[in-house]
């Protein structure tokens, strides 16, 4: 018995959003008499931060502090329309809407301050913390709040903006069936070092490197959450878990947590990640969205790695100890590869 | 069939309830006493979300008899934190950003609470091994892991 270690590599481009319909996401922004801002959304927060990132988005483009922003998600009866949380759409088709209301909501904001200070719109400017100043002269001054409040019962105006995203369709050419499925495509490559026991098919991670392009992180804790997290499901989707381990014969499916592998936390390994920034040019301040890719490489570096290790090319998920040891006694023993 | 009296320990206070016989300590929390920190997972000891506290040790409350629990001490989630203050491992895990949906969180903390109530200082094979039975889909486990450590250390925000 011998535990043989194997390297594989596998990198993806992958697209943010889809192309159904066009994809639009909408947002509304709107200021309450506390000059405190809200952003509905039905979009809908799974856990991975739209809600703390679309809150940044507003609070950037409104130009007032984030604590100012409330972010209202995941009514699709009173929130505006959204596509859905899926697609690693969120980031970017989301932030995008929100940054057009948001954008439309300063315009108001500015026209309410500057009748307040008796100047041009064009001439003031926010500070981030709360105030609305004459450019070049601080103390011409007003607070986001006074001007909420002075919108409400003095002007009669509503601070408030709607946003949309959309991407037009893009319809597949008939004569060569060529489509633009997507605008914007995110980028990742990743390293997976795995062991192998060739007696009983026992795949285990040693460790993981990578390198993520993914627009301009704007929160970057919640996107290397993402990715360390993810990385896990991708190993998890390579190594353990199926609903249908001898598809399309459905014995030995699993019913329950106890049945359905996953990995626990004595399985993981480390993974060192390497973010790469280069903003889009159509995603709000140039972000794509981690989301879903960070699964995805994990699965073709790991098949890679165990070809590596044992020399078994195994192309049918998940990468069991079963097939594992099949394939090695199909063909008569483990043959590690070269390791580069 | 007719209720059983039952009166035990929650988070401090005492709690009196009439179960049927058969119901479980996750059914009895959530339902009967309106705590809903301990969530239902599996409801056959398959993922550690309803992970509670009865006498100071770890229990998975889907699968406890809730009249074996009578004059005993329950703590759960519901209980961690003083008043407005954050429990020391509830704020390293927002440090480490150790939840994402956050379903696992309660049984998590829980787990980590039973270790660091009787190891202060554990490595991290200790962790791991106290949080084994505990599933979490979005983590990776590696922040929840460096989360509890962060709270074994002392190092969590004010």
């Amino acid at each position: 018995m011998t535990r043989h270690r194997g390297r594989g590599m596998a990198s993806i481009n992958y697209p943010i959003g889809m192309n159904l319909g066009g994809d639009p996401s909408q947002a509304l922004v709107h200021s309450n008499p506390s000059g405190k801002f809200t952003v509905a959304l039905s979009s809908i927060d799974l856990g991975q931060g739209m809600k703390s990132v679309t809150r940044q988005i507003c609070a950037e483009t409104l130009g007032v502090p984030v604590e100012d922003v409330y972010v209202d998600t995941a009514d699709s009866d009173t929130g505006p329309h959204c596509m859905g949380s899926f697609a690693s759409r969120g980031t970017h088709r989301v932030g995008n809407a929100v940054m057009a209301a948001a954008r439309e909501a300063r315009g108001v904001m500015m026209e309410a301050a500057a009748e307040e200070l008796e100047v041009n719109a064009a001439d003031l400017e926010t500070d981030g913390r709360g105030n609305i100043h004459v450019k070049g002269a601080p103390h011409r001054s007003i607070s986001t709040k006074d001007v909420a409040i002075a919108a409400q019962f003095k002007q009669g105006k509503t601070i408030s903006g709607r946003g949309i995203f959309l991407v037009p369709l893009s319809n597949v050419d008939p004569e060569t069936g060529e489509m633009s499925p997507a605008t914007c495509y995110a980028h990742a490559s990743l390293v997976a070092e795995v062991e192998v026991d060739d007696e009983t098919g026992d795949v285990a991670m040693v460790r993981m490197d990578s390198a993520y392009e993914l627009g301009r992180a704007l929160n970057p804790r919640l996107v290397e959450q993402q990715l360390v997290g993810g990385a896990w499901m991708g190993v998890s989707h390579a190594l353990y878990e199926t609903p249908e381990p001898y598809y399309p014969d459905p014995v030995h499916g699993p019913r329950d947590f106890v049945e359905y592998l996953m990995p626990g936390p004595g399985d993981i390994c480390p993974h060192d990640i390497a973010v790469l920034e280069r903003p889009a040019p159509d995603g709000p301040f140039g972000a794509k969205g981690p989301g879903e890719m960070c699964a995805n490489p994990v699965l073709p570096a790991v098949a890679n790695a165990i070809f590596n290790a044992v020399g078994v090319r195994i192309d049918d998920l998940p990468i069991t100890p079963e097939k594992v040891l099949r394939a090695i006694k199909a063909q008569g023993g483990a043959r590690p590869q070269a390791r580069r | 069939m007719s209720k059983i009296p039952l009166q035990f320990r929650h988070n401090g206070r005492d709690v009196a309830i009439f179960v049927d016989g058969g119901t479980n300590l996750l059914v009895a929390l959530r339902e009967l006493i309106g705590d809903m920190t301990p969530k239902f997972g599996c409801g056959q000891g398959g993922c550690g979300s309803c992970s509670v506290l009865v006498d100071g040790e770890l229990h998975l409350s889907c699968l406890t008899l809730a009249e074996t629990v009578a004059g005993r001490s329950i703590e759960t989630l519901d209980g961690m934190k003083q008043g407005p203050n954050l429990h020391p491992l509830q704020r390293a895990f927002a440090d480490n950003f150790a939840a994402q949906c956050g379903y696992c969180t309660p049984g998590m903390l829980m787990a980590a609470k039973a270790l660091l109530d009787r190891n202060p200082s554990p490595s991290r094979d200790e962790v791991i091994e106290a949080i084994s039975g505990n599933i979490c889909r979005c983590t990776g486990y590696e922040p929840i892991i460096n989360a509890i450590l962060a709270a074994a250390g002392g190092q969590v925000s004010a």
